[in-house]
């Protein structure tokens, strides 16, 4: 098993930055409320919006689920849009009417959207107004995932954000993971953390309403997602201290990221050694099985999810691709800082999007695979350029060293598919 | 406000996008905020296009509604002409652009651009999807097609299918095979596939056909009135409907009616012995209005089903389906709620439901077999093989179609035959579907309710009637109820516990359990 390459001489954290603004292909915040509600179970996501925000969750989610959802869109009438107490008053009485028939609901989010901001409906005010009358049982908090404000991870950012605030203060001296990521990829990062002898560990957000994790000046937390800028800043402001590392995606990614948190908490090298060692090995193994069909292979990633410049580093110093361009919505240097360092220059750091534009250098790169949203993918397709849809990084479990060997093969499909179809005449 | 989960309709700008993607050469240029791109994977995904819609997004931001958007509008229009050189520009506003009031229409006719440029006004508070299409195709036609020479061959113009629509594909084929047949041209099929000049010579055509009257009855009216052009009003599903379009068509066109009837199997298959088991089969029926009324007629006069229940999602239809669900002796459920669909499905609990994607998913919760006749669409309801459904292919289609869901016809005489036998038995479900064969347990204390039955009762306890936790069911009972192949088990429990509730009884016997057959019995 060969080792990875050391670090680049020089990475991409001074690189010039392609700024663009003109056409984002790109969903709106919004879209978080599809793994968030699965996240948090108790919880119900109350978009107060129009029938574009409806629509927009219903096609995203791709097939509907089965169950009665634990989201929902009060859509604004004619007559909402004419005066705004009335609005007013016609939010409180869906919510009434919601948690009537929903008792199991403990947490609701009224999720802002681009009509309710341009109308400037106040729905801090109105959470506040809805805990007096819901609270104890019910917590009423408010976020925004406008697309006039938020792009598709971001969502995700403004509700852990708005979070914050009201976590109870704690003096207690704890690791905060933050970040939402499936239960069984929680359960794991969990139990790597319990073999590192570090405890007790908290989750934001956690599973349900009366689990949420304290906050104070003896709080150290390390995030799992790099799209939770503004949740690192209302963590800081209560006095928490983040662990810089690059994000727990593939072997190296996860071991620099435990071993940021390990010297954090004075954990001796032969004790990381040995809770890693085999897990480690493991993730090794199952990367370098799909590594053969990246190799030497060039990717261009469109801006989708905020993971670009992470995956980006997977791929290249693990798989042994090539990266061509790498777009982002926004690019965070503070928090992406140590993974820009590992990735090492060449590629076009591009942030913002006009996606005609964008296009064009698709086209002139005909890359090996583009990562893109489902807008893009089968007109990219259907002009002879694989694709890798962005939406599955998300939704897929893909952090920490089991999974690494699944993120190696999320890229490698694709291409895999194209080498064995044979659609030509048969001989 | 209205608190919505799932919904049957997009916004009306959707339906404006349906128009302009299934033409050719013309662009959208559409205000609205980032993150409102997502309807491009409508289209790319569940309709599998090779290209992406025909439109371009102004997607401002906060920091632009600061500032100008309305110059935002005018930059995204200037390079959507330069880059796309389209025949002829349609603008409007989303839901959110709407609020803001920048006029797209008014900013556009400014530019002075060199190709008709239409403005939509779409009210996304008020209209939905199919209004947005109907409403487009209208504003497209009214301002491109001028009264013309009619062609020297009779002819007639398509109106209807878009893109995203729900079999349009192979409807449009279908259909003009049959027109063909007749002798009568084809002079433009509208919005699909048609480029603004070709709209612009619709004038040549002697009367129009009306596929879908959801998303082109302004613009046939508008070529009635503006053009001289008659439109046909039945729409051409099932046997009964197809031959009385051909009539139709026979009038306006001055043609014989007299059409190759060899490849329509419907009447034979529904006639032949095999389908007998199909009588009286109990169905509910839901989608819009157009496809709903076709395709009960179709269920009670050509395949032999008993309608229980039939709906629609789209107002602007409810009146002709109010009639017709009159006329079968219902009252139409006319609603865009889908909870309100699953409580009276619940309620009358169907052996069959023809419906949309939605209901598909309420059949699965109720345990009721569905097939889906209507959009709102699914990746499934673009199939690669031929599939229509007008046209006497469309009629097989259907027939098979709707009997798929159900247990095949000698095998439902086979499970009535043989009820307790270890193959036969019903858990075993029907076994021209996937899932595993299940072995029958053979312990006597097996539990009361076999898969289909527990999904049934435990999915909707408050939709129902019967008051199934004060009614006992004694354990002979129990035992012969689950003697009851399983599709036909669910109706026959809450036959009995309504029996039972209506006499008095809390305990449900043998005796009671045959007394109920007896009083349902038809």
């Amino acid at each position: 098993m060969t080792d990875l390459p050391p670090p680049p001489a020089r990475g991409c954290r001074e690189a010039p930055v392609l700024k663009e603004r003109g056409q984002r292909e790109v969903f709106c915040g919004l879209t978080g409320i599809i793994w968030l509600h699965r996240k948090m179970q108790d919880a119900f996501f109350l978009v107060v919006g129009s029938r574009t925000c409806a629509h927009l969750l219903q096609s995203a989610a791709g097939v509907m689920i089965f169950a009665e959802p634990r989201f929902g869109t009060a859509i604004l009438e004619e007559k909402d849009l004419a005066g705004l107490a009335d609005a007013n008053a016609e939010l409180d009485r869906e919510v009434a009417r919601l948690l009537e028939r929903r008792p199991d609901i403990r947490q609701l989010f009224l999720v802002g959207s681009c009509p309710s901001e341009v109308i400037k409906l106040d729905l801090d005010r109105a959470a506040e107004r809805l805990n007096v009358v819901h609270a104890p049982h019910v917590r009423v908090l408010s976020y925004t995932g406008a697309g006039t404000d938020t792009t598709f991870t971001q969502g995700e950012d403004s509700c852990l954000a708005a979070m914050v605030p009201t976590l109870p203060e704690t003096t207690a001296r704890e690791l905060l993971l933050v970040g939402s990521l499936p239960d069984v990829v929680e359960d794991q990062a969990l139990a790597l953390l319990a073999a590192l002898g570090i405890g007790p560990v908290r989750c934001l957000p956690a599973r349900r309403a009366g689990e949420m994790p304290g906050v104070g000046p003896d709080t150290v937390f390390a995030l799992v997602q790099p799209f939770l800028g503004e949740t690192h800043g209302a963590l800081v402001k209560r006095g928490a201290r983040h662990v810089a590392a690059p994000f727990p995606f593939g072997e190296e990614g996860t071991t620099r990221w435990l071993r940021a948190i390990a010297d954090e908490f004075g954990v001796s090298p032969e004790t990381f050694e040995a809770a890693t060692a085999a897990p480690r090995a493991r993730a090794r193994k199952a990367v370098a099985a799909h590594a053969e069909e990246l190799r030497g292979k060039s990717i261009f990633f469109l801006p989708d999810s905020q993971l670009e410049l992470p995956l980006a580093r997977f791929l290249t110093r693990e798989c042994g691709m090539t990266a061509v361009e790498v777009g982002t919505p926004y690019l965070h240097r503070d928090i992406l800082g140590p993974d820009l360092d590992l990735l090492a220059e060449g590629p076009v750091i591009s942030e913002g999007q006009d996606v005609d534009l964008q296009l064009d250098r698709v086209r002139a790169a005909r890359p090996d695979l583009t990562v893109c949203g489902l807008g893009l993918a089968n007109p990219l397709e259907a002009e002879g350029l694989a694709t890798k849809w962005a939406i599955e990084l998300v939704f897929s479990p893909v952090h920490f060293y089991e999974q690494a060997g699944d993120l190696a093969a999320l890229f490698a499909r694709p291409l895999t598919r194209r080498r064995i179809l044979k659609l030509e005449a048969a001989e | 406000m209205k608190l919505t989960l799932w919904t049957y309709e997009g916004p009306p700008h959707v339906g404006a996008m349906r128009v302009a993607t299934g033409m050719k050469g013309l662009h959208y240029v559409l205000h609205a905020p980032q993150g409102d791109t997502y309807a491009d994977l409508l289209f790319t995904m569940i309709e599998r296009r090779n290209a992406r819609p025909p439109v371009s997004y102004t997607t401002f931001q906060a920091r632009d509604l600061g500032s100008d958007t309305a110059s935002l509008f005018k930059q995204t229009c200037r390079d959507a002409y330069e880059r796309f050189k389209p025949e002829a520009i349609i603008v409007g506003a989303s839901c959110t652009a709407e609020l803001i009031q920048d006029d797209p229409g008014g900013l556009a006719a400014s530019m002075g651009l060199p190709v008709p440029v239409i403005a939509l006004d779409l009210p996304s508070y008020q209209r939905k999807e199919n209004f947005g299409a109907d409403e487009t195709f209208f504003q497209i036609v009214k301002a491109l097609a001028k009264p013309m020479e009619r062609s020297a061959q009779v002819s007639c113009n398509i109106l209807g299918p878009t893109g995203l629509g729900f079999r349009h594909r192979d409807d449009v084929t279908e259909i003009t095979g049959l027109l063909t047949q007749m002798g009568v041209a084809v002079n433009v099929v509208a919005p699909m596939g048609a480029r603004p000049s070709d709209i612009a010579r619709m004038g040549a055509a002697h009367f129009n056909v009306l596929l879908y009257p959801e998303t082109a009855e302004a613009a046939a009216r508008h070529c009635e009135r503006v053009l001289g052009q008659p439109f046909t009003k039945t729409v051409p599903i099932g046997v009964g409907a197809t031959r009385a379009y051909i009539a139709e068509v026979a009038r306006l066109a001055g043609v014989s009616a007299k059409v190759d009837e060899s490849r329509l199997r419907l009447p034979w298959w529904s006639a032949s012995v095999d389908s007998t088991y199909l009588t009286g089969k109990r169905v509910y029926l839901f989608g819009d209005a157009t496809h709903v009324m076709a395709a009960a007629r179709m269920a009670r006069d050509e395949v032999g089903f008993e309608v229980v229940g039939m709906g629609c999602y789209n107002r602007e239809f409810a009146r002709p389906l109010r009639a017709l669900a009159k006329e079968f002796g219902l009252e139409a459920l006319i609603t865009e709620d889908y909870l309100e669909v699953e409580a009276a499905i619940a309620e009358l609990h169907p052996e069959l439901i023809l419906g949309t994607q939605m209901e598909r998913h309420i059949g699965k919760r109720l345990g009721i077999p569905c097939a889906v006749i209507s959009a709102p669409v699914h990746v499934q309801d673009f199939p690669a093989r031929y599939s229509p459904q007008m046209g006497f292919e469309g009629a097989n289609v259907m027939f098979d179609t709707w009997v798929h869901p159900l247990v095949m016809g000698l095998e439902e005489h086979l499970l009535h035959m043989f009820r307790e036998d270890f193959e036969f038995h019903d858990e075993a479900g029907a076994s021209h579907h996937g899932g595993q064969h299940v072995a029958r347990v053979e312990t006597p204390e097996a539990p009361v309710e076999a898969t289909a039955g527990t999904a049934a009762d435990t999915a909707a306890p408050e939709a129902g009637a019967a008051p199934s936790g004060e009614i006992i069911w004694l354990s002979d009972a129990e035992k012969e109820l689950r003697k009851i192949p399983f599709f036909v088990r669910g109706k026959a429990k809450r036959n009995t516990e309504k029996f039972a509730a209506e006499k008095g009884l809390t305990r449900i016997s043998i005796e009671t359990l045959y007394e109920a057959k007896a009083h349902y019995a038809r």
